[in-house]
């Protein structure tokens, strides 16, 4: 269990040529797609609109893996239920997009969504009111997720439920909440949750420049998330995460109040993912409660495996890669993607655990110590 | 054969009789006042539809069961008249009989018979006297479905019928059927007593059709103040009855769910349970044990098709060793690599489940296949006060409570048990007194798995065979597994159940998926009381 702290001190002190060269990585995927998305269609730089909305979402993707990788690789907790902060992050900015449809939906009806006026309601449900403010929208799309994992956590953390048991009671919660979101009478548009959606802030979401500043905020999100989470870990608050982790009990009886450092990180981490979600469902847009199922939040899970858990920047690499090949792999060859996912949750674990950055940082090592 | 001694049969005689001396034509035959079924043949004979329609109606007025296979003739257009003498014949496919005595006629040849035509008219009578007569016929579901047409149909006109029919029957369910039906068609009597005795007998049943009929009754009878306070004396008896029979079908239908939750969680018991291994393919486990029930049953098919009755018994040690290899290759290979790190192997057999539901999905096609039930465990059983079980159900509470049973045998009293309980107890002092862990590891592994294969094949039974099966059950089995307590099988037992009947008594409040939201909350809370479930391991266990 050594390698994890050590690795997580050093992603810590990230400072130096290295920590330069990061901000310049940073740098260039900010300005560089946007403005290659805005050459002439036939330059062989060109960038599609398409691309645009892939990487800005495989970027949400990382916030996501950034928020599991704080609470699994930095204090143990493995969440297996992190999709569904997501998703209420998502639903949060749904409604709010929907609201923004107005009377252009297929029935025309001024404040009612469609599907709505689909099942006869007869007026907007009370949790539906505010959000037409897009800030009240965006505080929602943080606050509820937190407000779950508030309420959760301190149920499980308080009565002690860890390792397997914290997951599966995740997994049960995302499971109830993808049944809950299934269902007509939630006011959430049921199986098909919410699409069509028109316009954000007054801007067509279809427009280049949408994409292109919804790729810029997603990206800048990333990188306060990432600045964030390396203040948290490299802070004394990270240490005693660390030590959380490695043996909680004796945390405990150091005097340390555990559940409250829980508490406070798994309440973090699920805002996180609520603005990765609220990031993502401009971008792709559509949501609906498929969002919720386990094995969603699982895959997510397993993109910080794959990346390397209890580093930071292992966290976004591994969501990167694997949604990279994912990508690929679906239209390549659609029926491997699963053998290749599920190999890849055999390898990280059996053969990998440290993932890609301990098999660079390994190379490194002997590189170094073969001079 | 039907008694001719009663009153209303004496009463029918004399009507047939009537009918016949009324007739314009004679009856040609001899003794034909003295048998009125030979005379309402005569009148199919007698030529035109009108006589026809009288005789149709004089043969249902009988209910004499050999006047079906003549109506059913005669509605095919095989009821023909010989040439000669007029003498009433069906021709079947093998050569003409006698209508009324079923010998064989003679000349053979069909040129000597004229069929007997029929119009719309004809048929609607046949119709309506085919649907009454089988009342009498001697097949016991056409009887019941006849009993349940007339309970339905509620014609005043059907009464004496349906008396005759209720006094001859012998079959105590449709004679419970009859007698609602005779209750029934007794409400729509014009006299007063019979209504009354009508909703008496109503009260006494235990259907809900006869809910409604007794409020639709005292809706129309406010004038009849007796007959009001009948009418609701009678509610009052039924819904009571009602509520006992539709808890019972709930308490029912609990258990079968339970039994269900237990199969899929015994197998889950052992490896979560008692090695620790946190096994999310063992959803995967199940859907391999459902797959080879299919593989038993297309090879049954193909190369055996006498054994199908038994194919499925076939398939119980196929499935449980077909998912008991897979769990032994995969503990060898993999799980024991990742022993001491529960979350590293939580994951690993997650994508593991994944392979394996993909490589089924290419190898047999996404679309569900189809395991049908051997004859002996189709159909319901209906048990008196209107509680009906469906056999396969029946049969997987059966078989888990088997199961089970099995399950804790073997961990008491074999040499198996016996070295995995020490394994699972003190894994260093087990190996000092030359017990091989490792192959107790891998043995137990593929035990638990075994049974998950075993799980399977009941599941085949009622769901649908496809791969990602056992998906659906394995968060279900997890939540049984920490609430009974984990490494406790009477835990696991009583949990199922638990959770099984909950499920089903919250459904009809709350839905089926607000239900299951419920209990699944309810699971969450109940943790913060018991970390350690229901039954909670004590002393030096509990911390290992």
């Amino acid at each position: 269990m050594g390698g994890p702290i050590t690795a997580a001190l050093a992603g810590g002190r990230a400072g130096g040529r290295a920590g330069r060269s990061l901000w310049l990585i940073w740098a260039i995927a900010l300005a560089a797609v946007p403005l290659l998305n805005k050459l002439p269609a036939d330059s062989p730089f060109y960038l599609s609109d398409f691309v645009v909305s892939v990487t800005g979402k495989w970027i949400c993707y990382a916030i996501l893996a950034l928020s599991i990788d704080l609470i699994w690789g930095y204090c143990g907790i493995l969440s297996l239920g992190h999709g569904a902060f997501f998703a209420l992050g998502g639903y949060a900015i749904g409604m709010h997009l929907m609201r923004m449809i107005g009377s252009r939906g297929v029935f025309g009806h001024p404040v009612l969504p469609d599907f709505m006026v689909f099942l006869n309601w007869p007026a907007l449900p009370w949790y539906w009111h505010g959000f037409e403010y897009f800030v009240f929208a965006a505080f929602m799309a943080l606050a509820v997720p937190g407000t779950l994992a508030l309420v959760f956590g301190w149920l499980a953390f308080r009565s002690r439920i860890t390792g397997v048991y914290f997951s599966i009671i995740t997994q049960a919660m995302t499971y109830a909440l993808m049944l809950a979101f299934f269902r007509n009478d939630m006011g959430f548009g049921g199986n098909n949750g919410f699409t069509g959606f028109k316009d954000l802030l007054g801007i067509p979401l279809q427009t280049p420049e949408m994409r292109s500043a919804l790729y810029v905020a997603s990206l800048l999100a990333l990188m306060l998330s990432f600045l964030l989470c390396r203040f948290i870990v490299s802070s004394k608050l990270g240490r005693v995460l660390v030590a959380i982790r490695d043996a909680e009990s004796r945390v405990r009886f150091l005097g340390y109040s555990v559940t409250a450092y829980k508490l406070f990180v798994f309440t973090l981490s699920a805002v996180l993912a609520g603005l990765a979600g609220a990031l993502y469902v401009p971008q792709v847009g559509i949501i609906n409660p498929g969002e919720f199922s386990p094995a969603n939040s699982i895959e997510a899970v397993i993109w910080v495996a794959v990346g390397g858990r209890g580093t930071l920047s292992g966290a976004i690499l591994g969501a990167l890669a694997v949604n990279g090949a994912k990508s690929w792999l679906t239209t390549v060859a659609p029926d491997l993607w699963l053998f290749v996912l599920g190999g890849l949750f055999v390898a990280v674990t059996v053969v990998l655990p440290n993932g890609l950055i301990g098999l660079l940082r390994r190379r490194k090592r002997d590189e170094g110590n073969g001079q | 054969m039907i008694k001719l001694r009663t009153l209303p049969t004496i009463a029918l005689l004399a009507l047939a009789m009537l009918i016949c001396s009324l007739a314009p034509r004679p009856a040609t035959a001899q003794g034909a006042a003295a048998d009125p079924f030979a005379a309402a043949l005569e009148r199919l004979a007698g030529g035109d539809f009108g006589q026809i329609v009288e005789g149709i109606n004089a043969l249902a007025a009988l209910g004499d069961a050999r006047a079906v296979p003549i109506l059913r003739a005669l509605g095919d257009n095989a009821l023909a008249k010989r040439q000669s003498d007029q003498r009433l014949a069906i021709l079947r496919d093998d050569g003409p009989i006698d209508a009324a005595t079923g010998t064989r006629l003679e000349p053979a040849d069909r040129a000597a018979y004229a069929p007997i035509g029929i119009n719309n008219r004809v048929r609607v009578a046949l119709r309506g006297a085919l649907g009454r007569l089988v009342l009498f016929s001697p097949d016991d579901a056409e009887r019941l479905a006849a009993a349940q047409g007339v309970y339905r149909s509620r014609a005043a006109e059907n009464l004496p019928l349906i008396e005759r029919a209720y006094a001859a029957e012998r079959n105590p369910r449709i004679k419970a059927q009859l007698e609602l039906a005779l209750a029934a068609t007794r409400l729509m009597s014009p006299d007063a007593a019979t209504r009354r005795a009508g909703v008496d007998t109503l009260g006494a049943s235990s259907s809900a059709e006869a809910r409604a009929l007794l409020v639709e009754t005292r809706a129309a009878a406010n004038s009849d103040a007796e007959l009001v306070a009948a009418v609701d004396r009678a509610l009052a008896s039924l819904d009571f009855r009602l509520q006992i029979a539709s808890a019972a079908q709930t308490f029912f239908q609990g258990l079968s769910l339970g039994s269900v939750l237990l199969l899929a969680a015994i197998g889950l018991a052992i490896t979560f349970g008692v090695m620790g291994v946190i096994n999310m393919a063992h959803g995967e486990m199940v859907m391999i044990g459902a797959y080879a029930t299919y593989l038993v049953q297309e090879a049954i098919r193909a190369w055996a098709p006498g054994l199908a009755d038994v194919s499925i018994l076939i398939a119980i040690p196929a499935a449980f060793l077909s998912a008991g290899a897979f769990g032994f290759v995969l503990e060898r290979g993999l799980i024991r690599h990742l022993y001491g790190r529960p979350l590293e192997t939580l994951l690993m057999t997650f994508g593991l489940g994944m392979i394996v539901q993909q490589a089924v999905r290419l190898a047999f096609g996404a679309q569900n296949r189809e395991v049908s039930s051997p004859t002996w465990m189709q159909g319901t059983i209906a048990l008196p006060g209107g509680i009906a079980i469906t056999q396969n159900r029946l049969w997987i509470i059966v078989f888990g409570l088997a199961v089970l049973l099995a399950t804790v045998a073997v961990i008491r009293f074999t040499r198996f048990g016996l070295n995995m309980r020490a394994v699972t107890q003190n894994r260093p002092i087990a190996a000092t007194m030359g017990i091989p862990t490792g192959r107790v590891d891998a043995m137990t592994f593929a035990f638990g798995s075994g049974i998950a294969g075993m799980a399977g094949v009941a599941l085949s039974q009622i769901d649908n065979v496809s791969p990602n099966l056992g998906t659906g059950y394995i968060i279900d089995s997890f939540m049984v597994v920490v609430f009974g307590g984990v490494g406790n099988l009477a835990g696991t037992l009583v949990g199922a159940f638990i959770l099984g009947i909950v499920n089903k008594v919250l459904e009809p409040y709350a839905g089926a998926v607000l239900g299951k939201i419920f209990v699944l909350v309810a699971i969450i809370l109940f943790i913060q009381r018991r970390p350690r479930g229901l039954f909670a391991l004590r002393g030096r266990f509990v911390e290992s």
